[in-house]
């Protein structure tokens, strides 16, 4: 075979890490989002807590700072009955010019039984994936520019949700493509779940032509961008490209690119917008279509635990 | 082979039998998946009582090594399980593993006035302390034999026998 073996498979084909939604069969992704919708009614019970991980440690190794994405995988790993180290990573070990790999061979020291890396280097996840114990899983919770692939498929579970099909779904994401790990998770799961359109849609600084070879529509205008689209993915206008040369304001860029209610009339009537958070209201969404009616950015919240829980138990069952 | 004469339309209504006797004033059927919630869900219809269907996935005690299932399968039950009585039914009581399971998840939802079971058929073999108050049939089958219930498109039932290496 000319082709390597996916890093995140096992022998049989079983999910074993969680580093990228690039490459992964269209099956293991509905197996994600359909044990997600189970995960979810656990929300109703009394005991809203199942024992799958009993006795196993997860460890949250935060290189970059992300309150809620570690928050969810917390909340997540509790709801499975696991016990839940927050590592500080930024301000201990590396600060003190601990290699990562090193710290990683002495977290597992400490037997730990899964990661969750959040790293500010696109790979990092890769590197921990190939030099942990064989009993150790790695989910990857953001890598650089990479792959957010948990904020992906928790997308794919909403949009599953609201929209029951994938087939012939217009989804539009907007904003800062170009950085943005979350919108490069979102194409690629799009893509192996059979959605005919997607489009970037932004400035030209940030949404460049050469992401046709994603196999998404490029528009440089925002009324071309949404017109008629049944999704909108709107993103985190990131305060850090305000100060190069990517953008001229935050103003300008509401003016051209903001979600307001009158754009969003040009999309379907019942359109459904999202954001992975944190939202910048008056940036790029306006308050009144964040708190609109056609706003799902909350039940992306909720999902997003049921699926980290679906992630998590799916990975701890199965062996390397 | 006895085993395949086991007819499961005439065991259902020695089983319907059955349930009749055991049940209290306010009796809810919960049918576990997958074989004794088509048992369940045909009872509620033919004793006019509420049913629900509970999953074992999620206290199951070979997770470790056989991971999550890949259904979707998951527990609804349609009623306050506080202070009921509630009837178990399945297909095949086997190690009493899954019986376990079930009412780990049943807690989860609540403290139920009891917890009795009802089975179609008990095949032996049992590796925990759980016995049926009720059950239509009692077989003794060899290891890797795997016995299922199955339902055709008319919701007529029959027994499946396979030879399994991994059986249950």
């Amino acid at each position: 075979m000319l082709s390597k073996r996916n890093p995140q498979l096992n022998k049989h084909g079983e999910l074993i890490h969680l580093l990228s939604i690039e490459g992964l069969p269209q099956a293991i992704i509905h197996q994600i989002l359909d044990t997600a919708g189970t995960f979810l009614s656990v929300n109703d019970r009394e005991v809203k807590k199942v024992p799958l991980l009993r006795g196993k440690s997860v460890f949250n190794l935060f290189f970059e700072n992300s309150t809620r994405t570690r928050t969810t995988f917390e909340i997540a790993a509790k709801r499975l009955s696991a016990d839940v180290l927050n590592l500080d990573i930024a301000r201990s070990s590396t600060a003190k010019g601990e290699t990562l790999l090193d710290t990683v061979a002495n977290l597992s020291a400490m037997h730990a039984d899964m990661f969750v890396v959040r790293h500010s280097e696109s790979g990092a996840p890769y590197l921990i994936a190939q030099h942990c114990a064989p009993h150790v899983h790695v989910v990857n919770a953001g890598d650089g520019r990479h792959a957010h692939p948990t904020q992906g498929l928790l997308d794919m579970y909403t949009i599953r949700h609201f929209k029951k099909d994938f087939k012939n779904l217009t989804v539009a994401i907007v904003g800062d493509i170009v950085h943005s790990r979350v919108a490069r998770s979102d194409i690629h799961a799009l893509n192996i779940l059979g959605v005919p359109e997607i489009r970037a849609v932004g400035p030209k600084t940030l949404v460049p032509g050469d992401l046709r070879e994603m196999g998404v529509r490029v528009c440089h205008d925002m009324a071309e961008g949404i017109r008629d689209a049944d999704v909108i993915i709107m993103l985190r206008l990131q305060n850090e490209r305000m100060s190069g040369a990517m953008l001229p304001s935050a103003g300008e860029f509401f003016k051209n690119f903001g979600l307001t209610p009158e754009k969003l009339q040009l999309a379907k009537p019942d359109a459904i917008v999202m954001h992975p958070g944190p939202i910048n209201r008056g940036v790029e969404i306006a308050s009144d279509v964040a708190d609109g009616k056609q706003s799902v950015i909350l039940p992306q919240v909720t999902f997003g635990i049921a699926v980290r829980m679906a992630v998590m138990s799916i990975l701890a069952g199965n062996e390397a | 082979m006895t085993t395949l004469l086991l007819d499961a339309e005439a065991l259902y209504g020695d089983l319907l039998k059955g349930v009749r006797r055991l049940l209290l004033p306010d009796t809810a059927l919960v049918g576990i998946w997958s074989g004794g919630a088509w048992l369940a869900e045909r009872l509620a219809a033919d004793l006019q009582l509420s049913a629900g269907v509970i999953s074992s996935s999620l206290h199951r005690d070979d997770f470790g090594s056989k991971g999550m299932s890949a259904s979707a399968d998951h527990t609804k039950l349609p009623f306050d399980v506080n202070g009921r009585p509630i009837l178990l039914i399945d297909d095949v009581l086997y190690t009493g593993r899954t019986t376990r399971a079930v009412i780990n998840e049943l807690f989860d939802f609540g403290r139920p006035a009891s917890v009795t079971l009802a089975v179609l058929v008990d095949r032996g073999g049992r590796e925990l302390p759980i016995e049926p108050a009720f059950s239509a049939a009692r077989v003794t089958l060899a290891h890797e034999q795997k016995l299922r219930l199955a339902r055709d498109d008319q919701g007529r039932f029959s027994f499946d026998v396979k030879d399994d290496a991994h059986a249950e």
